[in-house]
């Protein structure tokens, strides 16, 4: 069987390719942080891929002593492999951070269905005391 | 002190069948103070609402009916009311029970249960297989409380203080959860459990509140929130 060694197959010019499209998807991602588009957390994790993936392209033995390490045969499966279990996790993590933001909308919004309630209401019927402690929620 | 019972009217663009029901509801029970939970209805229901004396809790979006009759026990805290009623808007409840819920609550139970399906209800009719899967629902929740209950999914429901107290913060928005786990919280939570007979009407107005596929996809989702929230419990018991 024909030894094609995986590192022979990227080019330089892929090589070039990745680290420029990293350094734009950096450039893009410091962009919307500064615009106040994106909270730093959010960058924080999007930066990270970045910082792995850039020695990773400009040193591509880099990925080959790793997966020698890790005991894989094919080194771009180790790339592969990082890259879903990455996306899982951060998909998991929207996931969470969707319920909790549903449950506070919806607080939200039963908190302004009564208080619109109470505005609308004549002055006099109005209860006098002091407005009920704010909900919290129950997670 | 004379007890203050609040009717809690959850309702999703329902101007149509609205007015006959809180019509009903004032010659049936005029003591009755009512708040209608406007749940982000694109119809005129808040204006039907008002028009028909009821005070009128508006959502800016549909969240559900659990989201909608937790902001009516909401209402009923912050003004001090001593019972809830939640009563469909599509006049399925017969005013007539609201008297028997009450009963109830006065022989000490926290939650009354309208039932559909209890002994000496009369007969009513809903398809065979919205049947099987409310009696699964059912013999789940018996199975989990140990009490004689055969409808679980009905929204006739009456609450007192103490109930209402711990709902205003757990009610769950999810359809079925609404309904079911939410009387597994209560059971949870010590509050007791009783189950009225009680006739009911076909719908006046409106549609069901679901089709079948995603009927079965909100059965499967509550099962893991019963799951869920059962390995939760033992994990606070054992702590």
């Amino acid at each position: 069987m024909a030894a094609i060694h995986w590192r022979f197959v990227m080019s330089t010019r892929a090589h070039i390719v990745v680290i420029v499209a990293t350094a734009i998807t950096i450039g893009v991602i410091f962009r919307l942080v500064r615009l106040q588009q994106l909270r730093s957390k959010y960058a924080l994790l999007w930066l990270s891929i970045a910082i792995v993936l850039v020695p990773l392209a400009a040193w591509p033995r880099l990925l080959e002593w790793l997966s020698a390490r890790l005991g894989i045969a094919y080194a771009p499966t180790t790339l592969l492999l990082a890259a879903c279990a990455f996306l899982f996790a951060v998909a998991v993590h929207f996931s969470w951070e969707l319920s909790r933001l549903e449950a506070r909308t919806r607080t939200l919004a039963e908190e302004i269905a009564l208080l619109r309630t109470r505005l609308e209401e004549p002055s006099e019927s109005r209860p006098t005391d002091a407005l009920p402690p704010l909900l919290r929620d129950a997670e | 002190m004379p007890i203050r019972t609040l009717a809690v009217i959850p309702a999703f663009n329902e101007e149509s069948s609205l007015p006959a029901t809180l019509r009903e509801l004032r010659a049936a029970a005029p003591e009755l103070a009512v708040a209608v939970v406007d749940d982000g209805s694109t119809d005129a229901t808040s204006a039907a609402a008002r028009a028909g004396g009821a005070t009128t809790l508006r959502h800016p979006f549909n969240l559900g009916v659990g989201a909608a009759v937790r902001t009516g026990l909401r209402y009923a805290l912050e003004r001090d009311f001593d019972r809830v009623v939640v009563v469909d808007a599509d006049g399925q409840h017969d005013a007539a029970g609201i008297a028997a819920l009450c009963r109830a609550l006065d022989d000490g139970a926290s939650v009354a249960l309208g039932s559909r399906f209890g002994t000496g209800s009369p007969h009513y009719d809903i398809g065979a297989m919205r049947r099987r899967g409310q009696q699964l629902l059912a013999g789940v929740v018996r199975r989990l409380t140990h009490r004689e209950l055969t409808d679980v999914t009905s929204g006739f429901r009456a609450f007192d203080r103490k109930a209402l107290e711990f709902l205003a913060a757990e009610y769950p928005a999810e359809f079925l959860a609404d309904t079911v786990e939410v009387l597994l919280k209560c059971h949870a939570a010590g509050l007791a459990i009783v189950e009225v007979p009680i006739a009911m009407r076909p719908r006046s107005g409106g549609r069901p509140s679901s089709r079948h596929l995603k009927l079965l996809i909100n059965y499967l989702r509550l099962l893991i929130g019963i799951a869920s929230w059962r390995w939760r419990r033992s994990i606070g018991g054992s702590s």
